[in-house]
């Protein structure tokens, strides 16, 4: 068999059962049933994915057997294999937890068949090697996270998809209008052409400029600052599996496309796009957190950091050394599982405390120790509190740092981590310390929650597996960041042959 | 004449960018319409403005003649035209029930969730 074929299952498989999900909308075991398998089938090929491409390098499909660089092609280099792997395990536990949350009235609106092209979106965006297909991809991933957002229609998920459709339709439209400058500019679309063609240009001065462009377009997608508005008004309206993978993956498909366009395409002016980059990260973790302080509603909260979190992610490719990079790429990883973990804790809270203010909870801890262990490791990993898989990510970052002497951003960084712990602990000392208030908001009558306990268990030890077993992780994401600052490898597994 | 297309582009995305600073939720979509148009507009532009001249390769020869129209800008604007129209249906649906649950077209109006 040709394993070549390796980096089309990803986007494959879920289309597929998106597809016969589809067919079976009104089979509402069959659909849960192809959720909890298809997303299980999925896990399993990215696994493969990257294991694959660890033993063999950058994996090159030509779709139709175009050849680069005038067909389409999918890459997987090994960020995008982290990253496939990341959104399948997260569309996995996500299905697990759906199984028990989201109700009959949500699966026959196509729930499920949209969290499968959701993932295909995500997969497809990691994959492809052409950057108009990005664009595809992006839309792909929008339209089904569009309707996921509004499932239900309460008043609140109405005004907060206003502005997240609004402004990522805004953020498509700068990316295709870069795109069509850079086309202008080259003749070209695959990205490692685009990469080697740029570079030979003489008047870098329009380099910049698109440059400019795919970075707000994609820092709009992102939720970096000053652009991130949209996401505190939507994030915490819709499902809580919904909003858990979209705090999850969303995010970090934007921060991916920064990655991959700011490591391959535009390297040649990192005097301005990364210096602008740094302070961007800055003040993304700076006003993330400091909207967090202010909040009082778990979701919110948590929405908050997620901005937060972004900017330590951006300061990794700002600071551009191996080291940051690496750092970055963890971050990636630790942030996506960790954040997900807490919006899917924060679903159990209101399930057994009856609301997500934080005024109408309390004693929780006494009740349910187990929800209480569920939120206390994935918060103290937010924070960076070791041995979790937080303090790993913030270290590196923080030693690239010291590395660079960004004395700033590192000062900024280690006040916005002891911000992130002043946050959880709020919310543990609100939620689970503090005696119950009265009046009693009303329990729900006691369910099976199982199941749900199980798929946050299961983000909770990986939060704590990656703090453990850092030294592993570590080399994976070493592995992705060399390629990254090599351009030239990628761009010669793409073309077949090496750049000027 | 990319003298004539750049101007009206730059005005295309001037209006969609005055629309959507509009209140009305209304404006706001429409503003959206002009952006994907001026977007695809651009591409068709710097693609080079080629009339009549068909990128067919003549029988026996392996390279085409003289200049060509592009056929791949007007792939990706016809995707993007497809795309597009998509997601604004989706949009207008969504305003259509914004406007019924929320029992306003007025943005101000909408800060619950901010």
């Amino acid at each position: 068999m040709d394993l070549e074929v390796l980096v089309a299952l990803p986007i494959i498989i879920p289309l597929l059962i998106g597809a016969l999900s589809l067919t079976l909308l009104n089979n509402h075991s069959a659909q849960r049933w192809l959720g909890a398998i298809g997303t299980a089938i999925l896990l399993i090929s990215a696994v493969w994915l990257l294991v694959h491409t660890l033993e063999v390098g950058i994996q090159v499909l030509e779709v139709g057997s175009w050849p680069a660089p005038f067909g389409i092609v999918l890459v997987a280099d090994m960020l995008g294999a982290i990253m496939v792997l990341l959104a399948s395990t997260l569309g996995f536990i996500t299905a697990l937890y759906s199984l028990k949350t989201i109700r009959k009235r949500f699966e026959r609106f196509g729930y499920y068949p949209l969290l499968h092209l959701l993932l295909a979106g995500v997969n497809g965006a990691f994959l492809t090697g052409d950057i108009f297909n990005l664009y595809v991809w992006f839309e792909v991933l929008l339209v089904a996270s569009f309707a996921l957002l509004i499932l239900g229609g309460e008043r609140a998920q109405m005004e907060g998809a206003i502005k997240y459709v609004t402004l990522n339709l805004l953020s498509s439209a700068l990316f295709l209008t870069a795109i069509g400058l850079t086309y202008g500019l080259v003749g070209t679309l695959n990205m490692a052409d685009i990469a080697v063609k740029l570079a030979s240009l003489e008047d870098q001065k329009m380099v910049t400029v698109i440059g400019s462009l795919f970075l707000i377009a994609f820092a709009i997608k992102a939720a970096a600052f000053p652009l991130f508005f949209w996401l505190p008004a939507s994030y915490h309206t819709p499902q809580v599996a919904v909003s858990a993978i979209f705090a999850g993956l969303l995010t970090k498909v934007g921060v991916y496309a920064l990655y991959r366009v700011f490591t391959l395409i535009f390297t040649a002016d990192t005097g301005f796009t990364h210096e602008v980059l740094l302070w961007m990260g800055v003040f993304t973790m700076l006003t993330g957190v400091l909207g967090a302080a202010a909040q009082f509603e778990i979701r919110r909260i948590l929405s908050f950091h997620s901005i937060s979190q972004i900017g330590y992610m951006m300061l990794g490719l700002a600071l551009f050394t191996p080291l940051a990079l690496i750092g970055g790429i963890f971050y990636i990883v630790h942030h996506s599982v960790v954040k997900s973990s807490l919006f899917l804790t924060s679903g159990l809270i209101y399930r057994l405390g009856g609301s997500f203010e934080l005024k109408k909870l309390g004693g929780l801890y006494r009740k349910h120790p187990g929800l209480a262990i569920l939120f206390f490791v994935p918060a103290l990993s937010l924070a960076g509190v070791p041995p979790l898989s937080g303090f790993f990510a913030k270290f590196i970052l923080i030693k690239a740092g010291v590395e660079v002497g960004s004395w700033w951003a590192i000062g900024i960084a280690l006040l916005v981590g002891l911000l992130t712990l002043y946050s959880m602990i709020k919310i543990w000392n609100e939620a689970f310390w503090k005696a119950t208030p009265e009046p009693n908001p009303p329990v729900p009558a006691p369910t099976r929650n199982g199941l749900i306990y199980f798929s946050i268990g299961v983000l909770a030890v990986l939060t704590v597996a990656l703090g453990v077993f850092a030294q592993p992780m570590y080399q994976i994401a070493d592995i992705a960041a060399q390629q990254l600052l090599n351009p030239a490898v990628y761009i010669e597994a793409v073309l077949g042959r090496t750049s000027p | 004449m990319t003298t004539l297309m750049a101007i009206l582009i730059g005005t295309f995305y001037a209006a969609a960018i005055y629309m959507m600073l509009r209140r009305s939720v209304v404006k706001l979509v429409i503003g959206l319409i002009l952006l994907s148009n001026a977007a695809n507009l651009l591409i068709f532009t710097v693609a080079g403005i080629n009339r009549g001249i068909p990128p067919l390769i003549p029988e026996g020869q392996l390279v085409i003649d003289g200049p060509a129209a592009d056929p791949l800008a007007q792939a990706v604007i016809l995707t993007s035209i497809v795309i597009g129209f998509g997601v604004l249906a989706f949009a207008v649906v969504l305003i259509h029930r914004a406007c019924e649950v929320v029992q306003t077209d007025d943005m101000n109006e909408m800060k619950g969730t901010d």
